[in-house]
């Protein structure tokens, strides 16, 4: 296995993110989203994404938004009081432009997970009754002709051992298993092992569910450092294909120890978002305008900005920093 | 609205919210009647120490002196929990109610090609699938208040009386709808929603105005207004810095 597995965030891309990929991407609404990798699938013009989603607001608005995608399974597509349903995602969805399926949060962690666990589904009571089960947003014709589709969206079954733990029937939910996974985390060796701080939200299900995992994180540190306390990391090199290190790499989402969300950037961002015109004028300016995160961030008030949103040590985020 | 919401937590309770006003209710019911509850998101934050207002789940304050910071997988499966589970109460937000409780948070219109798309279920098919008492907030609108949902996102009583059970779900369900107007609790028996009480000045009729679907209004009560004490407890020690209120 390679020990050297560090790479540059274009080169990660170009190798492992492909026209018609199935892709899913780390973190939660306004938290740890890998920003700098999404932007730079976005220049690369990668098209038609399957992107699988929990609740990965702000990346997944930005994915779709960028044009990448063309179909979607997802739980929530919000990003928190910024916007209550992502802008970019509600319009896609409202004018056809993407394929939209609907899972509940849970579903789609346990779908993760099966993937991760090499079993073709596992079994949930979320949703009986709902029209989750019952409305699919691609229909078996479509999945038929899909061998990276399974043939169902999900199937009710009578608890097959007769009423234990007082359960009559599951939803069995079918695995994902996505060609790539990219998640930002604050810190990764080389080799690739990685430690996450604060929430892990379904990064861990989602790295070990993916054919291909690249790292973007924060620090890249020495194997020592990560193997002297081996019980705060919580993906191993193994599963690892690229490592990536980008300073302020889920910005303007927030990393958890490092930096906050940056308000200014995210209402800025929904501003944009509102209109075609505007949004088009985004894109050119701050994501085919620039060359890397680097430039975005200077576009986004650099050094000065970031000062401003530097996580207090003692709290994790930015104490009292403007948010309305 | 949620003064009214913090008043139903109990002591002991594990409030599942999310961000808004359901959090700030879970908030103002630590200081009020309830302070031994425990907040609880779906991102894996439990018991949270809450010294300024998140603004999503996800939002790193809800890490702060949590007692563990995991993940969604630890969160609903505590949520999902035989033992645990009983004890939790969820709060929710929709788009569109009927009178049994089943809530849409998810299309208008048409599924493949909707009028307006909204965020989805996130964790709240989740919660409302499995918890005994959930609150529901909404806006007292006949659009919102409708015979039929576009879309069933998230389970409440099914049709009726034996519902949930046909449905293979878990017994509970939500208890209570708050408004803006009203407050509107379940039956017993037909699990169909009731007008428990309006706020000072609005009517019984006003209310039925505001909804396609009549309800029982003969337990109608007029609902307590926030006492001095429980606002100035909301804006000075839930949120000072106003971003929700």
């Amino acid at each position: 296995m390679k020990q050297d597995k560090v790479m540059t965030l274009r080169d990660a891309i170009r190798e492992y993110v492909k026209d018609g990929s199935h892709i899913s991407i780390g973190g939660f609404t306004i938290n740890r989203n890998p920003m700098a990798a999404v932007h730079e699938i976005i220049r690369q013009k990668i098209r038609n994404l399957y992107l699988f989603a929990h609740s990965n607001g702000q990346g997944a608005d930005e994915l779709i938004g960028g044009g990448c995608v063309s179909r979607l399974d997802i739980a929530y597509g919000g990003s928190g009081k910024y916007a209550a349903t992502c802008i970019r995602f509600r319009k896609a969805a409202q004018e056809g432009t993407i394929q939209v399926e609907d899972y509940s949060n849970f579903q789609m962690t346990l779908r993760f997970m099966a993937g991760a666990m090499g079993v073709p589904f596992l079994p949930t009571r979320s949703s009986l009754g709902t029209d989750i089960v019952n409305i699919w947003g691609f229909p078996e014709e479509t999945r038929a002709q899909d061998p990276k589709m399974p043939n169902k969206k999900m199937v009710v079954m009578d608890n097959p051992f007769d009423g234990w733990m007082d359960t009559a029937k599951v939803v069995l939910v079918p695995a994902i298993q996505t060609d790539v996974t990219i998640l930002h985390v604050q810190k990764a060796d080389r080799q690739g092992t990685a430690r996450i701080q604060g929430l892990t939200f379904a990064d861990v299900e989602q790295g070990k569910s993916a054919k291909h995992l690249i790292l973007t994180c924060e620090e890249l540190v020495d194997t020592l450092e990560l193997r002297r306390n081996p019980d705060m990391n919580n993906i191993p090199f193994i599963h690892v294909d690229a490592v990536v290190p980008v300073l302020h790499g889920a910005y303007p989402t927030a990393c958890y120890g490092y930096y906050d969300t940056d308000s200014t950037c995210m209402w800025n961002y929904a501003k944009y978002a509102k209109d075609d015109l505007m949004y088009e004028e985004y894109l050119q300016k701050f994501i085919h305008g620039v060359k890397d995160h680097v430039e975005f961030i200077a576009l986004n008030g650099g050094q000065a900005q970031m000062d401003k949103i530097r996580a207090n040590p003692e709290r994790g985020y930015a104490v009292n920093l403007a948010r309305g | 609205m949620t003064i009214v919401a913090a008043r139903e937590i109990r002591n002991g309770d594990i409030v599942f919210g999310g961000t808004g006003i359901s959090l700030l209710a879970a908030m103002a019911a630590k200081h009020i009647n309830a302070p031994e509850s425990v907040m609880f998101f779906e991102t894996g934050a439990i018991d949270s120490k809450l010294e300024e207002i998140p603004l999503a789940v996800a939002d790193s304050r809800v890490m702060y002196l949590a007692a563990t910071s995991s993940g969604l997988f630890d969160a609903f499966t505590t949520m999902q929990n035989p033992i645990t589970g009983k004890h939790v109460i969820g709060i929710l937000g929709a788009a569109q109610i009927d009178l049994y409780g089943n809530i849409n948070t998810t299309v208008i219109g048409n599924y493949i090609k909707p009028k307006t798309r909204f965020s989805g279920s996130g964790g709240g098919c989740d919660v409302a699938s499995f918890v005994p008492r959930c609150i529901i907030f909404m806006q007292q609108e006949k659009k919102r208040f409708v015979n039929k949902l576009d879309y069933l996102t998230s389970p409440g009583h099914m049709d009726g009386s034996n519902g949930r059970k046909k449905a293979g779900l878990r017994e509970g369900g939500p208890t209570m709808v708050i408004t803006n107007m009203a407050v509107f609790r379940f039956d017993e028996m037909t699990r169909q929603m009731y007008l428990a009480g309006c706020y000072p000045g609005i009517t019984t009729e006003q209310v039925l105005e505001n909804m396609e679907f009549s309800v029982d209004v003969s337990r109608a009560v007029e609902t307590l207004p926030p006492t001095a004490e429980e606002l100035n407890i909301l804006r000075d020690k839930c949120d000072p810095q106003r971003l929700i209120l």
